[in-house]
């Protein structure tokens, strides 16, 4: 059998980093990368970015030396992605922060509002209410982080978890500030607007879960396949036959029917970013079906059904 | 035969095209500056004659605040140009200074000194700019123009130490008058104090030394490499 050389170059200063022979012409870049980090301790795998150009795409690791366009003597770049920490403990921290702060608020802990205020709780049950969906919400999310959702990509650079909880933790304090606030006023339509915004928030939070079930299982168990979502037998999936990132609409719906709930200016533009940033995630994710399916269903949109 | 005739007019008429666009643009900027130039001409004329009159910068703002409001807005025009990144906290900083801080706080923040300071700094900063850009589409640029850069070593931090100073001086105010500032309870369920984000705005003026490092070293860049050819002439 030919055995391949590996030499790896560093992408910025050309400089040889590492020299492997007598690697298996069906070795992948994933067995690769773990030869190189013998040699590198400090660049475990998942921090390695390895390419065929120095400004080229990066090689995943599934790629099989054989099947690349190189000689047996293979000559491959390395960019150091930094440190790495995975997506499950980033989703971890980001989503437990929230529901501790704002339970931190709706005890009324001290230091945060005016003392004979300390342990108090409010008096109108709508209050209640929004601290029971936020929670749920938070809960949620955490069951679905180590249960159901499946990883495509097993990292991202560290700096993220600064990034995201800052975000998160932040928006959760300023809302839970002012919903649990001593002088907070109910919504004005009273009863009605509270009920309804209920109905919303838990109709969207179903529709947000089954999504998320439905795309578990296109994926078989430690797979990174790609294929078309469709709708299934749930009626909460049908509006995959409208828009191609339905997770994002529930989501909108839930954030929404929780601004109409709490009636708070605070609420209603966190909504507004999240819906922003769901907008720039969906769009990519629709370009990237249709560039990967020629079959893509046309009828489709990003997250808002004809509009967006 | 004819139609390879056509295509060389068409052709032609491309060019042509391309060529009238980017001459109407640069007399576009070039009209722009000279505008801006002169208000800023005009507007440093007019501080001297108030202060060679009354003695005293007392009042002076007051005199030439609608102009410098128009013109300082007009600057926003700018971000289009060149890094929005840049120009647009430069611009959105002295549009900030200008409204919300300077003439909606009157009495005695208007004439306090800083703000003779910022003024100063904010004349001659945006004349030599703008000479400088007219100078340089007009791809003739004499050298004492770009020496003249070497104002913003000492003008960019007296500008930071007059604006900051204005906003100081302004915090009292704000907070007794309770101005742009919103309490609970209301409907919205929202509330915001104005006092505290001055002093967040007094904050977010510590990036500062970076962005003037920076600012160091591009100039460094131009007045030399500018040099370099001009020798080779």
């Amino acid at each position: 059998m030919k055995h391949y050389e590996v030499e790896i170059l560093d992408a910025k200063t050309k400089d040889k980093l590492c020299f492997l022979d007598k690697v298996e012409p069906n070795a992948t870049i994933g067995e690769i990368k773990s030869m190189f980090h013998k040699s590198h301790p400090q660049w475990y795998p998942a921090r390695q970015s390895i390419r065929l150009d120095p400004k080229g795409k990066s090689l995943k690791d599934e790629d099989v030396l054989q099947h690349l366009p190189v000689g047996t003597t293979a000559t491959f770049y390395f960019r150091d992605l930094g440190a790495q920490i995975s997506w499950v403990t980033v989703f971890l921290t980001e989503y437990t922060g929230p529901l501790v702060i704002y339970l931190l608020f709706y005890f009324r802990v001290p230091f945060i509002y005016a003392p004979k205020y300390d342990f108090t709780t409010s008096k109108h049950w709508v209050v209640h209410l929004a601290c029971m969906c936020h929670s749920f919400h938070y809960v949620k999310r955490l069951l679905e982080t180590l249960f159901v959702h499946r990883f495509s990509h097993g990292t991202m650079p560290l700096r993220n978890i600064f990034k995201n909880c800052t975000y998160y933790w932040g928006f959760a304090a300023w809302m839970a500030y002012y919903i649990n606030h001593p002088l907070y006023t109910p919504p004005i339509y009273g009863e009605q607007q509270i009920r309804l915004a209920l109905i919303i928030f838990l109709f969207c939070q179903i529709g947000n879960f089954s999504i998320h079930i439905a795309l578990r299982n296109l994926r078989p168990p430690g797979s990174k396949t790609r294929k078309i979502p469709y709708p299934t037998k749930n009626p909460f999936t049908w509006i995959f036959l409208l828009v191609s990132c339905p997770n994002y609409t529930y989501e909108l719906g839930s954030w929404l029917g929780f601004t109409l709930m709490t009636q708070c200016l605070p609420v209603a533009f966190f909504t507004l970013v999240g819906f922003i940033q769901m907008t720039v995630w969906a769009k990519g994710k629709h370009r990237s079906y249709l560039k990967e399916f020629r079959d893509y269903p046309p009828l489709r949109s990003p997250i808002l059904p004809f509009v967006l | 035969m004819a139609s390879s005739e056509e295509d060389g007019t068409a052709e032609e008429k491309e060019n042509n095209n391309k060529k009238r666009t980017k001459s109407a643009l640069i007399t576009a900027w070039l009209t722009f500056y000279n505008i801006a130039m002169t208000a800023w001409l005009v507007l440093t004329i007019t501080m001297m004659r108030f202060y060679i009159q009354k003695g005293t910068h007392k009042g002076l703002y007051r005199s030439i605040a609608r102009t410098l409001k128009f013109f300082q807005t007009f600057a926003l025009v700018e971000i289009v140009r060149t890094s929005v990144i840049v120009t647009g906290v430069q611009v959105c900083s002295r549009i900030y200074m200008v409204w919300f801080i300077t003439s909606s706080i009157r009495q005695k923040i208007q004439n306090e000194e800083s703000v003779i300071l910022f003024l100063v700094v904010w004349t001659v900063t945006e004349i030599t700019r703008y000479s400088y850009y007219t100078f340089n589409l007009l791809h003739h640029l004499p050298y004492f123009i770009k020496w003249a850069y070497n104002f913003f070593i000492v003008l960019y931090p007296l500008g930071v130490v007059g604006e900051l100073l204005t906003i100081y001086a302004a915090l009292p105010f704000v907070r007794r008058s309770g101005m742009y500032s919103m309490r609970l309870p209301n409907k919205y369920n929202v509330s915001f104090d104005y006092y505290y984000f001055l002093i967040i705005v007094m904050l977010s003026y510590i990036p500062f030394p970076q962005l003037y490092l920076h600012m160091l070293r591009q100039r460094r860049r131009v007045l030399h490499g500018e040099v370099i050819v001009e020798k080779d002439d």
